[in-house]
């Protein structure tokens, strides 16, 4: 079945000056692949959110890409060249469970962190880098938290503070991982008009995504994965009814599809 | 006696060995911080124990070569080299086995200090060196201790201070987020072996003094101590080395007055001592500080409780609740409310009626997030949202005016 999709539907043509092209990644935690052979080639200046599953492997399919895992098999290049070379043109979201918020760390020096690269291992930290640490708290709503301990704000807010820290590398290619994922409304609107903004200024924006009801709202394009990959494309021409219905194996209700006001 | 060891005042080589021993708690403490951040720390007491069996090697070899065995240089070369196949074992057990890495570091530990103990033994039938001093390294002596490995200790420490002050920003990322660290670029794996390399100098220049049991307290207490008074990672950093040195100071001190009493468990007890009180009296994070925030926050509670009720013209049962509204004149001993009792008590209610509003109207979602029972609400809403929801209070059949 898969096989047949993947020669039915149309892809999107792999281009040079893809901001992220992915070809043949296969990751396995044991004998088990979450990622098979996968192929992706994200479009530049576009809203790309990877669709699919629990366990269809989203995250790690991004985790790979950026070396954060190592794969058995498959290449990720950025514009073009290996990961390695255009790490400066990556900023990178993590999930928010995957820190520990009790580090002894303020806002604002988490917001620091995306400056490291820039600072190098003595550089000091000078008025235009708080400056601009400043600057990207108060885009995300978070200016008045500066000087807080991480742990002691909401889910939202903490969401909110790694998109400040990403903000400050000031990157070509946005990259994260499950930004909505227990976050609050006002925080889920502040976190989409952000990215929206960094999409209209030329950058590309890849995003996890779980809520299948906001994708044709949020984002431009879609790429479903279900371990393989499903379909890849527009959100008008993948969007639909048979390909969720592949990627999700039947495991959403008429209802919920009926929900989603499919074109 | 001991007030002219804590003053240097007991000749040059005491000095200098407490001096040594300052700038190695020094590095103990600013090397530990990273290793406690990164949830690491007892590998710490798995690299200490491994050091046995290469302390005990080294100087079989070198008294095989005609030494007396008791060259400094030569033994902590032996401590490194068997310290570091310790700590490659601990990795491939936890990285490549099902063995997690607790089990590993208790079977590496346990394994490595049994081979050196058996070492030690050996060595002492051995008719051939001078062997006398080698159990120092269990516990740790200042006694006896030459000029040149004082000099040693120094020079060994002050590096390691320094090789944490370039790497302290590496260091900070792969220990509170790893994963964004190697997304920027950054080699993870490869800064962690510069911290556990790190924590490998910190262990074995720390042997003679400290010796190898209790090292692992000389990296460990003094950034859980520094982590009650900072929420900063810098700081913490800072305010460990300073607390590791001052607990090394002391005890190298006491000990070079005392020669009997061994240095490493003073060092640790004056470490201790430090830990304890911050434990106690640390604000925010202090467990008196926090005993008198949940003291605080509890009377809030029962005063509002209290005056709720005085509003709902209800029974007031707790004693403890009677007792608040009476120290504060809202209430006489019966349980009646006096003039100004019912003054707040009606602006209690009042605000509570609003909270109840807002809370259930999505328009004020995120006002309302911040209901706890107690704030006022004047400080989350302004004036003019207050009088529109007071207005629809009213619609209601006016609650309470």
């Amino acid at each position: 079945m898969t096989l047949e999709l993947a020669s039915s539907q149309e892809t999107v043509a792999p281009r040079a000056e893809s901001p992220l092209a992915v070809r043949g990644m296969t990751v396995s935690y044991g004998q088990k692949p979450a990622v098979f052979s996968v192929d992706m080639t994200v479009e530049p200046g576009k809203m790309t959110a990877i669709i699919g599953p629990n366990g269809a492997g989203k995250s790690t399919l991004l985790k790979a890409a950026l070396g954060i895992l190592t794969p058995l098999a498959g290449t990720a290049t950025v514009y073009g060249k290996p990961v390695e070379q255009q790490r400066h043109r990556i900023a990178y979201v993590p999930q928010r469970a995957s820190v520990d918020w009790d580090f002894p760390t303020r806002v604002v020096d988490v917001v620091l962190m995306g400056l490291y690269p820039q600072l190098g291992l003595l550089g000091r930290i000078r008025p235009v880098h708080r400056a601009r640490a400043a600057d990207c708290l108060a885009r995300v709503g978070m200016e008045d938290f500066a000087t807080r301990q991480i742990g002691q704000l909401s889910g939202g807010q903490q969401q909110r503070v790694f998109l400040a820290r990403a903000l400050a590398q000031d990157a070509d290619l946005y990259l994260l991982d499950e930004p909505f994922a227990g976050v609050d409304a006002a925080t889920e609107k502040a976190i989409i008009a952000v990215l929206k903004s960094l999409r209209d200024a030329g950058k590309t924006v890849v995003a996890v995504h779980h809520d299948l009801s906001t994708v044709p709202e949020y984002f431009d394009n879609v790429f479903l994965i279900n371990t393989h990959r499903v379909a890849e494309g527009r959100v008008e021409e993948v969007f639909q009814a048979h390909h969720l219905q592949d990627a999700y194996g039947g495991r959403l209700a008429g209802a919920q599809m009926d929900a989603l006001q499919l074109s | 006696m001991i007030w002219e060891a804590l003053f240097l005042q007991l000749g040059y080589n005491a000095t200098l060995v407490t001096l040594g021993a300052t700038l190695l708690g020094m590095a103990a403490g600013v090397g530990g911080t990273f290793l406690f951040l990164r949830k690491r720390a007892l590998v710490s007491d798995a690299i200490s124990h491994a050091t046995l069996p290469g302390v005990a090697l080294a100087f079989m070899v070198m008294v095989s070569f005609g030494g007396d065995g008791r060259n400094l240089i030569g033994l902590l070369a032996g401590a490194a080299l068997s310290a570091g196949a310790g700590l490659l074992l601990v990795s491939w057990l936890s990285n490549r086995t099902r063995l997690a890495e607790d089990a590993a570091i208790g079977s590496v530990l346990s394994v490595f200090f049994g081979l050196g103990i058996v070492l030690l033994t050996v060595i002492q039938t051995m008719s051939a060196g001078r062997q006398a001093g080698l159990e120092d390294f269990l516990l740790g002596s200042t006694a006896g201790m030459l000029r040149s490995d004082a000099l040693i200790i120094a020079v060994a420490a002050a590096l390691t201070l320094a090789l944490v002050l370039l790497l302290r920003r590496p260091l900070t990322l792969a220990s509170f987020d790893p994963e964004y660290g190697t997304a920027i670029g950054q080699n993870v794996p490869r800064t962690d072996l510069a911290m556990m390399g790190l924590v490998l100098a910190v262990t074995v220049v720390g042997l003679k003094i400290v010796g190898l049991i209790l090292i692992v307290a000389l990296l460990i207490i003094p950034p859980v101590t520094a982590r009650f008074w900072s929420e900063r990672t810098d700081h913490v950093v800072l305010i460990s080395g300073t607390l590791g040195g001052i607990a090394a100071y002391i005890g190298a001190a006491l000990s070079a007055a005392q020669p009997n009493l061994p240095t490493g468990p003073i060092i640790v007890l004056v470490g201790f001592a430090l830990f304890a009180l911050s434990l106690l009296l640390a604000p925010g994070r202090g467990a008196l500080s926090a005993l008198l925030r949940h003291r605080r926050y509890q009377r809030r509670v029962h005063l509002r409780q209290g005056l709720l009720a005085l509003a709902h013209g209800q029974p007031i049962y707790e004693q403890r609740t009677l007792r608040l509204l009476r120290a504060e004149g809202y209430a006489l001993p019966d349980g009646v409310a006096t003039q100004a009792g019912r003054g707040r008590a009606a602006k209690a209610l009042r605000d509570e009626t609003r909270w109840q509003l807002i809370r259930s109207d999505p328009a004020y979602k995120a006002a309302a997030q911040q209901y706890d029972g107690l704030t006022p609400i004047e400080t989350v809403l302004t004036t003019d949202q207050i009088r529109e929801i007071d207005s629809r209070i009213d619609l209601r059949g006016g609650v309470m005016a």
